[in-house]
């Protein structure tokens, strides 16, 4: 039987946390709506640069198309950009994304192919970096928050450029966790390079008048397509940040709740055992005064 | 909405959208060289060079807005400048630019550092 100190004590310290656990809710419910305005804000920039993409992408022709736009025509070396927390302490957040990373980073390999890891958040790249070692070949920090920097961005942007201007990657992938709604954040995976056309694009848009471009078709293709990757992963870090923040906040007020329930338990233990004690005390006292 | 005077302006940057105005004509830095934009503009679409997209709203300017390239697309009733760097250069002060300058220089960001250097020159003006 615990004694009432230590009941008195293991209370004190769950009340503790419970207050630190609410405040980390509110702090993340705070940030989350910062973090939603800019997901939501870099939404047109995204959706414009899809749509030219698209419009472009379907006159390219595939043999002389940029390799940023169909790819090498070869698909045996994969680059993973894996978006993650720099921060624990968000429920299931960080869990999926890793579990996620391994199973796909093995189901590749299995097929055969060879994979480059790059890492974007501390945590991920803490758990992963053991097993896979070698095949990281970037990981950044502190790029998240409710700032995300577009110039920070550009420069991972740059690095998958550069890897497949030197003919080191066939197909880029980005895993992160989508921002659905502040219950509901969904691992997604989904490809960079070669950029996605949909197939029947024809009948879905009409054909309007025919674009001029200029200085050419080939030179606007050429400009956009790497600020299309950077868009793509900008978006990315901003969904999962926001998606970080939502996880926080539902991780934080379950424990908070938990916490509560805790401390009912044990004050209804605390009282028990006082009760106990009071009782014991006065049969004590009372069997000593009937023996006299 | 554009009417058939005007064309319905939009400046985009990654972060949010930066201009939104009927405008009765854009001047756009292209790649080719400075292009007007008027309603029932042939669909272009254009690369941008570092420069000032000028708005005119009623005969007079309506905004400068400072971009480091980009790209412009152009239909006949909207024109949409989408730009990674761009700087309002009505709105925005000097020293809020020297500022931005001080920090590109600060992260080794040279050509950033060059932009606001630009904008500098252009918004004393």
């Amino acid at each position: 039987m615990a004694n009432l100190k230590d009941l008195k004590n293991r209370i004190r310290s769950v009340k503790s946390t419970q207050k630190i656990t609410s405040a980390m809710k509110m702090v993340a419910a705070a940030k989350l709506r910062r973090a939603q305005d800019n997901a939501e804000a870099a939404r047109p920039y995204a959706a414009r640069m899809g749509a030219m993409i698209q419009n472009l992408g379907q006159k390219a022709a595939p043999e002389t198309a940029p390799a940023l736009l169909v790819g090498t025509g070869d698909d045996k070396r994969v680059l993973l950009v894996v978006v993650s927390a720099d921060r624990g302490l968000c429920g299931g957040f960080n869990g999926g994304i890793i579990r996620t990373a391994r199973r796909e980073v093995e189901a590749l390999e299995s097929a055969g192919k060879s994979v480059e890891v790059m890492m974007v958040g501390r945590k991920a790249s803490d758990a992963l970096k053991r097993e896979l070692g070698e095949k990281i070949i970037d990981s950044r920090e502190g790029v998240q928050g409710t700032a995300v920097a577009f110039a920070e961005i550009d420069s991972i942007a740059e690095v998958i450029r550069a890897r497949l201007k030197e003919g080191a990657l066939d197909r880029c992938v980005i895993l992160y966790n989508r921002f659905i709604s502040a219950i509901t954040q969904e691992v997604t995976l989904s490809t960079l390079i070669p950029v996605e056309l949909p197939e029947n694009a024809e009948t879905e848009t009409p054909s309007v008048a025919p674009y001029e471009y200029e200085p050419s078709e080939h030179a606007v293709l050429e400009d956009l397509l790497p600020r299309n990757l950077s868009t793509q992963i900008y978006t990315a870090i901003l969904e999962s940040s926001a998606s970080e923040l939502a996880a926080r906040m539902t991780a934080m007020d379950n424990a908070t709740r938990n916490a509560g329930d805790l401390i009912d338990r044990l004050t209804m233990q605390y009282n028990r055992t006082r009760q106990a004690a009071i009782t014991t005390e006065l049969i004590e006292i009372i069997s000593g005064a009937e023996a006299l | 909405m554009a009417t058939d005077m005007t064309t319905a302006f939009e400046l985009v940057t990654p972060a949010r959208v930066m201009l939104a105005v009927d405008a009765r004509m854009v001047v756009v830095p292209g790649a080719l060289g400075l292009f007007g934009v008027l309603p029932r503009h042939a669909p272009t679409i254009s690369t941008l060079k570092r420069g000032v997209v000028s708005v005119y709203v009623d005969g007079q300017t309506h905004a400068r807005i400072m971009v480091d390239g980009g790209v412009a697309d152009v239909t006949e009733e909207r024109c949409t400048v989408l730009a990674e760097r761009a700087v309002n250069l009505d709105s925005t002060s000097s020293a809020e630019l020297e500022a931005m300058r001080k920090d590109a220089e600060a992260a080794g960001d040279a050509d950033a550092a060059a932009f606001y250097d630009a904008s500098l020159a252009l918004s004393a003006q």
